[in-house]
């Protein structure tokens, strides 16, 4: 299913956190979204399951404006790895991954034996099958966060959006995750701190900086020690690897780039994909 | 969806053994399946025990034998024992005019305030919340008390019960109105409007009762304090109506409870409305509230204690706590009740220090305990 972000600006607290984004992605393809605190990306984001609406700009998901469907016809259609579960009463991690469920039923009702099914296969690949009757207050936040990806996937929605899925993640949980994730052939949008990972599994690589995209490419041309300069402000070098190119993060840059970090030269958007492909 | 089953998976480290341990997670499940059925069954034999027990206490010596056959014979026609003599009109008329009436109306005060409660409590998001938190009772009060103190024709001919409803529908509308703002309702702002005004309410009916006759100040206080004892047959009808219509619609919507619970984002992601839920909760839970308390008055306790009780019992799942809070609630005000009109009778103890009296020890201990550690108590 194809995810569309058209001109999108979002305001919050009177301050334009997002301005004007476009940004499209091909059904099946993992898309990566980097850039520094505060660049927007959650925000992005959040317009996508109608957590906040974009002042300007339409954003659609397989080709229908978000804004003029239901939550639960969103909801079907996106999944969202959020970042912490927190729960004002506590739940077992078997109640909160079965919410996933939750879009697909009437309000009320038990749950089918179909369901059941569907969330011990999320929880066994999400690999906290083990944590079943554990309650979600008790566990580590990597934990937690491997309980919010199978609650997503649970969902069983065509869009899958991550928010930072990683950052609690221990080295091997964080490999697991993005190769689950992948191997779902699903249309993946993930907001990424890790410059790496995103380089290793997103098909595409968006960044963004104050609100704006400033590339958006395959990873090997965007995440470019340039880029990496211009936008965070720190001195990186490209090393080679066994079968690629890892960044290496030296030091920070004396004097950071201006508040608006100058776009680099890599073609963009939708229209210049296929000339990037071929 | 076919891509979720085919694709290939990284195994976990925990997944070798998976099938054997998704089994135990099954059994667990079964356990508290069959835990909740226990406890259904448990507190629906109680309340026929309640029935009938509360009939046979009282001034008028009636056994529960005859009790039981008293209120089954008004129930179902033709039954022998209503003419051959066995029972005096006395007793019939004491048991089925007044005990089983204020039995009941205990029960629908009870259950109603715990629903209430758990439904405030998911709504505004915290553990404290209770039925009056949006200043109910308090609106309520100063409805009653400006009945008691000023006499029914200085608020137009209103009766105590309809001055005190209206006084409850004021609260919640001024409370709602405040803590809207940007078309959301902030549940820090409902709380906290809740308070201010609830405040503001009480030093109302506080002046009220201070200025006026001593014979008024204990129709307040029992007021206050509530009571069920002038219940009558017609009296239940509104709490029952109110009753079963917030349970119906708080049946349709336990699993956006469940989501809500999450936080506001979360459940916005599982296609929940999480500002049109919370406002249908606060209609929905204060014309319960109302309804009771202009009927019972504001009996504490209840509504902030059976939710918390009922969760430690079996989780937090609205799909089984609000059954069990219905019904724990219905058990724990009859028996309060009935200790009410018993332990020092001929005197009757207002309900509303019983539930206090007996309720808060109960609750202190089974806070303590590690099942409450599952309820989250340990945070």
């Amino acid at each position: 299913m194809r995810v569309e972000f058209d001109d999108v600006t979002v305001v919050l607290g009177g301050r334009q956190v997002v301005r004007g984004a476009s940004l499209s992605v091909e059904p099946g393809t993992v898309v990566g979204l980097v850039g520094p605190n505060g660049s927007g990306k959650s925000s992005l984001l959040r317009t996508l399951y109608r957590a906040v609406a974009p002042r300007e700009g339409i954003v659609r998901v397989g080709g229908h404006d978000v804004r003029a469907l239901t939550g639960r016809q969103v909801a079907r259609a996106v999944a969202v790895m959020l970042q912490d579960p927190s729960t004002d009463f506590d739940l077992s991690v078997h109640e909160l991954v079965l919410l996933g469920r939750s879009p697909h039923h009437a309000s009320f009702g038990r749950d089918t034996p179909e369901d059941l099914r569907i969330v011990d296969d999320a929880m066994r690949r999400a690999g906290i099958d083990d944590l079943a009757d554990r309650m979600v207050a008790t566990l580590s936040g990597g934990q937690r966060q491997r309980v919010m990806l199978a609650r997503a996937l649970t969902q069983q929605s065509p869009v899958l959006v991550l928010d930072e899925p990683s950052n609690h993640l221990d080295i091997r949980h964080q490999l697991e995750l993005m190769a689950t994730v992948r191997g779902l052939g699903r249309t993946v949008v993930a907001a990424l701190h890790d410059l790496n990972l995103a380089a290793q599994y997103c098909d595409r690589v968006v960044v963004l900086a104050d609100g704006c995209v400033v590339a958006d490419g395959e990873p090997s041309d965007v995440l470019t020690p340039e880029l990496v300069r211009t936008t965070f402000g720190v001195d990186a070098r490209v090393v080679a690897d066994l079968d690629g190119r890892v960044l290496a993060f030296r030091q920070l840059v004396a004097d950071p780039s201006p508040t608006r970090p100058v776009p680099v030269s890599v073609p963009r958007g939708p229209r210049t994909e296929s000339s990037l492909r071929s | 969806m076919k891509g979720v089953l085919d694709a290939s998976s990284v195994r976990g480290p925990g997944s070798g053994a998976g099938t054997a341990v998704v089994s135990v997670a099954d059994r667990a499940r079964r356990r508290l399946a069959r835990r909740t059925g226990l406890i259904y069954a448990s507190l629906g034999f109680a309340l026929v025990a309640l029935i009938v027990l509360s009939g046979a206490v009282g001034s008028v010596p009636v056994d529960p034998l005859q009790a039981g056959q008293i209120v089954l014979g008004h129930l179902a026609p033709g039954m022998p024992w209503m003419s051959d003599g066995s029972l005096t009109p006395l007793q019939d008329q004491a048991v089925w005019r007044f005990r089983l009436p204020r039995a009941l109306l205990a029960g629908l005060a009870g259950a109603g305030l715990a629903l209430a409660g758990a439904l405030m409590q998911v709504t505004v998001r915290n553990p404290l919340a209770e039925p009056y938190i949006l200043g109910v009772s308090s609106g309520a009060s100063v409805g009653a008390v400006l009945v008691i103190v000023l006499g029914s024709a200085a608020v137009g001919g209103l009766s105590l019960n309809v001055a005190a409803f209206a006084g409850a529908l004021v609260a919640c509308v001024c409370v709602a109105a405040l803590a809207r703002k940007g078309g959301e309702l902030s549940p820090t702002r409902m709380i906290l409007a809740g308070v201010a005004l609830g405040t503001l309410f009480s030093a109302v009916t506080s002046y009220l009762t201070i200025s006026t006759d001593a014979q008024n100040v204990v129709s307040v206080l029992f007021f206050l304090l509530g009571s069920v004892s002038a219940a009558t047959m017609s009296s239940l009808i509104g709490p029952a109506v109110a009753l079963v219509v917030a349970g119906a619609v708080a049946a349709v919507v336990t699993r956006s409870l469940n989501a809500l619970m999450t936080g506001d984002e979360s459940a916005t992601s599982l296609g929940v409305d999480a500002t049109r839920l919370r406002g249908l909760m606060l209609v929905v839970a204060s014309l319960l509230t109302g309804t009771v308390v202009s009927v019972a008055g504001g009996i504490g306790f209840v509504g902030l204690v059976v939710p918390h009780v009922a969760r430690i019992a079996v989780g937090a799942d609205h799909r089984r706590m609000l059954p069990v809070a219905v019904l724990g609630g219905a058990v724990f005000l009859m028996t309060a009740d009935l200790l009410a009109r018993t332990v020092a009778a001929p005197t009757e103890i207002p309900l509303g220090i019983l539930t206090a009296f007996v309720g808060a020890p109960f609750f202190l201990w089974l806070m303590r305990r590690s099942e409450a550690d599952r309820a989250g108590f340990g945070r």
